[in-house]
């Protein structure tokens, strides 16, 4: 097979969903290896480090990265994987955008670290060990990764050609990117490789959208039975179909759930998270100011619901370092 | 990308000049401030005005771009309620405003640092004392150091443990 493009996948700060949506193709996945070697795939197969650092540089045609990059191990990966690869993809919101763990952006590694081996309830740790990157015992050591600051996407530590969105992204989006990679006339470096248009317009209820959907109260799917036609907004609930990319087909409305946003903004939006908030807000149904902090008061996280996969990849990236909050302390 | 004010010296805690990004509504804050300037009123040259056509055009990606590039401090000014040049821009501001200040707050930035009030085109003097109130304000609260390149400094000075 000398002349099939090879292809590697790899890991970082994620929760092996991207992973199993390339498994997700089903039979699909048998086209996909007819079509390309695949070289590297630790989730897989067996196949150990030194096995691409005997590549040469460049031989390897993509690589697809999924997670982002919190730990020093995760970062050498990424940069021994970008070396060894004409195209680097970031799979996935974890590696577009931060993800689910960029919200740990809120923190800082202190208090990371305190609240997962000290201040559990069920944790006894009197002496407060942590975990080190360097241990050693009667003559043998032993290594752990380092553990960063800050939670950044794949683009802010390597060069990046293109991204697959979605937490996961679903196989058919994850198959089209393949194709159009595959394809003779390859997108312009940077693009994200699904559909560069709202998420309203494939909604199924989108011709049950109002004009200008206002609210009173933000809702949640908990506290309704929410109608399984009309358009979440309509109902009031806080759906992020508006300032998310379209490509999903609109699986979570679908299950009749609102959109949290996992594709990410659109290519004329830089940060997801202050525009769907610049959008709900100005949706809101009153001109007084008491009131208006009455039914903005109904949303109460607005930083992990309108930055929940999208935190690191924001303007602002993560909390200010110097004024990095507590983490909170678990209710007993 | 700002780029510092010649006469704005480097930011240590002790000869620290606040930078404030003001976006300001062509109909009223803007005309407050042009009325301000032919009155020969004084006020603290820490503020640089970016003249919108209504206080509703500005994107709260603005006000973060503004943070996040060394602002540190950002002031908005449009039309008393009521006033709005497009009927209800003003409103859409303060709906945002009051969201936005809530992420601003929870990423860790003092909610001094982002101010908004209604300034009308007579309203000169208000001009004045507000800028100067914010920007004694923010001197208080010393500089945001919250560059994205301080960021990528201190990621790359990291002491790995």
């Amino acid at each position: 097979m000398p002349n099939k493009p090879k292809v590697a996948f790899y890991w970082c700060a994620s929760c092996g969903g991207c992973e199993e949506a390339v498994v997700d193709l089903a039979e699909a996945i048998l086209d996909v290896v007819a079509m390309v070697d695949i070289v590297f795939w630790p989730v897989a197969m067996d196949f150990k480090r030194k096995d691409v650092e005997s590549m040469a540089d460049g031989s390897i045609t993509a690589t697809f990265l999924n997670g982002a990059i919190r730990t020093s191990e995760q970062e050498s990966m990424a940069r021994l994987l970008r070396n060894k690869s004409q195209l680097l993809v970031a799979l996935g919101a974890c590696s577009h955008l931060g993800g689910i763990p960029g919200l740990a952006n809120l923190f800082d590694r202190a208090g990371i670290m305190q609240e997962a081996y000290v201040r559990p309830p069920s944790t006894i740790n009197a002496e407060g060990t942590l975990p080190r990157t360097h241990y050693g015992d009667n003559g043998h050591s032993v290594e752990l990764p380092a553990f960063h600051e800050t939670v950044r996407s794949l683009d802010q530590v390597v060069d990046v050609d293109y991204y697959i969105p979605g937490c996961p992204p679903t196989p058919k989006t994850f198959l089209a990117a393949v194709q159009t990679l595959l394809g003779g006339a390859p997108p312009v470096k940077g693009t994200v490789l699904a559909p560069d248009c709202a998420l309203c317009d494939e909604c199924p209820r989108k011709d049950t959208k109002p004009e200008k959907p206002v609210f009173t109260e933000f809702k949640r799917p908990q506290q309704m039975l929410v109608d399984e036609e009309k358009c979440l907004l309509a109902q009031g609930l806080l759906c992020m179909g508006p300032g998310t990319r379209s490509g999903c087909e609109a699986l979570c409305v679908r299950g009749n759930m609102p959109c949290t946003g996992c594709y990410g903004p659109t290519s004329r939006v830089r940060d997801q998270g202050a525009k769907i908030l610049s959008c709900l807000a100005s949706l809101v149904d009153s001109k007084d100011e008491t009131e208006i902090d009455r039914v903005l008061s109904t949303i109460p996280d607005p930083v992990g619901t309108f930055y929940r996969y999208s935190l690191p990849g924001s303007l602002l990236r993560r909390k200010r370092p110097d004024g990095a909050r507590q983490a909170p302390l678990p209710t007993r | 990308m700002l780029s510092r004010h010649p006469s704005a010296p480097e930011t240590s805690q002790s000869t620290f000049e606040p930078r404030i990004v003001a976006f300001f509504c062509n109909w009223c804050t803007y005309l407050a401030a042009d009325l301000a300037g032919t009155s020969r009123m004084k006020y603290a040259p820490n503020v640089r005005v970016v003249r919108l056509m209504c206080s509703g055009r500005v994107d709260p990606q603005f006000v973060l771009d503004a943070f996040a590039h060394g602002a540190d401090g950002v002031f908005i000014g449009g039309c008393h309620p009521g006033d709005c040049h497009y009927q209800e821009g003003n409103y859409k501001t303060l709906k945002r405003y009051h969201l936005l200040k809530r992420v601003v707050k929870e990423m860790g930035i003092e909610e001094e640092r982002f101010r908004l009030e209604w300034i009308s085109a007579a309203e000169a003097d208000r001009v004045r004392t507000t800028i100067n109130q914010m920007v004694e304000k923010v001197r208080e609260l010393g500089p945001l150091n919250l560059e994205l390149k301080e960021l990528d400094k201190a990621h790359a000075e990291e002491v790995l443990v």
